[in-house]
């Protein structure tokens, strides 16, 4: 087990994330305070709120060895009464409505949301539906929005960054 | 008898396998396969119920229940007989009042979970009846996710359509893809070029590798041994990056097109693949050494979670649910298309059914979609990727084989737009075998068991 520990993930695989101009516009808009009672961790909650799964995949990508998440001091946690963040992907299909709401009000204050995908932002190819709401912002308040289909791990790594102002 | 109450019969009998069972307003359709065909090809029925009623296949095969509830929800057709009336994908006005089907006995108590999960999940509710640690039973309820594809479908131009097809569950959008695009080339009687459909079964060989490689990974760290996760996803990151270079998005999205693929192979792709192969083939052996040879993490995955193989036949579940309780289904052999029937691969298939089978069929699988990558870039057709579509008015069905199951697709085309559309997700035929699977396991390895099925939640929920 040891010989494949050592030779499977070498060299590191971590890299630096990718600077992406038009998120740190998007992060320069959050104020100061708010970066300053992040401070250097945050805890993240997920929640699909209706999404096609494709955004999951992406963010489970976050956690591999090549974006490794963790050594920024981001980390997804279990519970929404643990979490500084919430990140939401989907259309917010009204099936997942009331579970959204009732996340988001579980969180401890201060806390941020991200909306994450083209659908979170605007509802993406789901957006002529009934079955949808439309958009991640119309049930809870979006701090950030993440665009994509699916964004890539390195621009939802840059957009976390960005949230909390490091680089 | 009528043709669609002698179909229920056969499927009664196991003399047939449902395909799907979907609606539209004033009509019920029903896909199958018969056994007894000797070059099977799918059996499509429907039937005008001018009453909005029909009779139900799921009072005599239960593999239709479910799509029975949908198919109401969705366009009001009663099933006659109906053995479960209760909703599925509508929730109504107030989501948390379900009637869940009573379990009584001495000391039982119930573990509601979901539909926000712990970790990164699709949403999905399952209740829990249990005695002590002891799972006695489980019902899943789902359509968290349902999106109204099937409405967003109807009256979309051809690209539209296979945008949003290609997001019904984005884990299999090649799948998904490939399976809408036949049905609508069956549909308007064009044939995609050579090249298109053998680069058809790159992508879907690729989707395949990568969603093994996560799960492989993801089963092991259900079974708290992570460090098969870190080695699995760093491959599986490995696979997305090539399919980005090749083809210019990591999951391969809206690259297969009615009529053919929307990007051809970028140049020095195959040379790429070639390398990814000799990496993959290098560094993956290891790891199925170290997963034979822990201990440890057999002791989770043997004898968990089973599925008797008549279950999986009775409800044709597919991939490597139905192939480890001894279904050896795979829609790239029957019906089957190219490229697949001029390429050699083998179908693995285990007896035990268990997570630990779940996870072999896995392991064989990514070998031979190693094996089937190279023989498609040894032999890739040159010329162009894409046909124009014919325009026209028809009806295409299809099977495209994805990395959890056959993906059932039926279409009708009027003009240049699609009048209805239906895709039918492997897992519709899965999920109920999970709750059959966990009966008698301890709460602690549900997501053990969960994961070695990897259902898709945003697929059937549609
Ligand atoms: S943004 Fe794209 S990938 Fe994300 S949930 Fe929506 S359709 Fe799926």
């Amino acid at each position: 087990m040891f010989r494949t520990l050592l030779s499977g993930l070498r060299p590191p695989l971590a890299e630096p994330p990718v600077p992406d101009t038009e998120l740190a516009a998007l992060g320069a808009a959050l104020d100061a305070a708010a970066r300053r009672r992040l401070g250097r961790g945050l805890a993240i909650r997920a929640v699909d709120a209706g999404s096609c799964n494709g955004c999951e995949l992406e963010l489970h990508a976050l956690g591999n060895p090549f974006y490794d998440l963790e050594r920024f001091g981001l980390r997804f946690v279990a519970s929404p009464r643990h979490a500084d963040v919430l990140m939401v992907t989907g259309p917010v299909s009204r099936n997942m409505r009331a579970a959204l709401a009732r996340t988001h009000a579980a969180m401890p204050a201060p806390k941020w949301v991200v909306a994450v995908g083209d659908c979170g932002a605007g509802c993406g190819v789901f957006a002529d539906s009934p079955a949808c709401l439309g958009s991640v912002a119309k049930v809870v308040p979006v701090d950030l929005t993440i665009p994509g289909c699916p964004p890539p791990p390195a621009r939802l790594l840059a957009g976390l960054l960005a949230l909390f102002g490091r680089r | 008898m009528s043709e669609w109450e002698a179909m229920a019969a056969r499927l009664a009998a196991g003399e047939a396998t449902l395909l799907g069972l979907w609606g539209e307003p004033g009509r019920v359709h029903l896909a199958a396969l018969e056994d007894a065909d000797a070059a099977p090809a799918i059996r499509h029925l429907s039937r005008d119920c001018p009453d909005g009623r029909y009779p139900s296949i799921g009072r005599l095969h239960p593999a239709a229940i479910r799509l029975e509830r949908a198919a109401r929800d969705l366009y009001g057709l009663e099933a006659e007989g109906a053995p479960d009336r209760r909703p599925w994908l509508d929730h109504g006005a107030e989501p948390t009042a379900y009637p869940f089907l009573p379990v009584t006995g001495a000391g039982l108590h119930q573990i509601p979970v979901g539909p926000v999960h712990a970790g990164i999940i699709e949403p999905g509710h399952f209740r829990f009846t249990c005695d002590g640690e002891t799972v006695v039973r489980l019902e899943a309820r789902l359509g968290y996710a349902h999106k109204g594809v099937e409405a967003l479908l109807a009256g979309a131009d051809l690209p539209a359509a296979a945008r949003i097809v290609g997001r019904i569950s984005g884990d299999s959008t090649v799948a998904y893809a490939i399976a809408f695009a036949r049905a609508a080339e069956a549909a308007l009687g064009t044939a995609p070029p050579p090249r298109a459909a053998w680069l058809r079964g790159l992508l879907a060989e690729l989707e395949r590798l990568a969603n093994h490689l996560g799960d492989i990974g993801g089963i092991c760290n259900d079974a708290a041994f992570a460090l098969m996760q870190a080695h699995c996803a760093a491959l599986r990151e490995r696979v997305l990056r090539e399919a980005a270079a090749c083809f210019g998005h990591r999951l391969m999205m809206d690259a297969v097109v009615p009529g053919g693929l929307a990007v051809d192979l970028h140049t020095g792709g195959a040379v790429r693949l070639l390398a990814l192969i000799a990496e993959l083939r290098a560094r993956f052996r290891g790891l199925v050494r170290l997963y034979d040879g822990t201990v440890s993490l057999q002791d989770r995955t043997v004898g968990t979670g089973i599925v008797r193989a008549g279950l999986a036949a009775r409800f044709g579940a597919g991939g490597y649910v139905g192939r480890a309780s001894g279904r050896g289904f795979d829609a790239r052999r029957t019906p089957g298309y190219a490229p697949y029937d001029s390429l050699a691969f083998e179908v693995p298939t285990r007896a035990q059914g268990d997570v630990n089978a779940r996870v072999w069929i896995r392991i064989e699988e990514v070998t031979e979609s190693l094996r089937l990558i190279e023989q498609i870039l040894d032999r890739l057709p040159e010329g162009p990727v894409h046909a124009k579509m014919a325009a026209g008015a028809g009806e295409g069905i299809a099977l495209a084989e994805g990395f959890r199951g056959d993906v059932l697709a039926w279409v009708r085309i009027e003009g240049t737009t699609v009048a209805r559309a239906h895709l039918r997700d492997p897992s519709w035929f899965q999920w109920p075998l999970l709750e059959a699977a966990i009966e008698g396991n301890i709460v602690a390895d549900f997501p053990l068991c969960n994961k070695s099925f990897n259902c898709s939640y945003s697929g059937p929920d549609l």
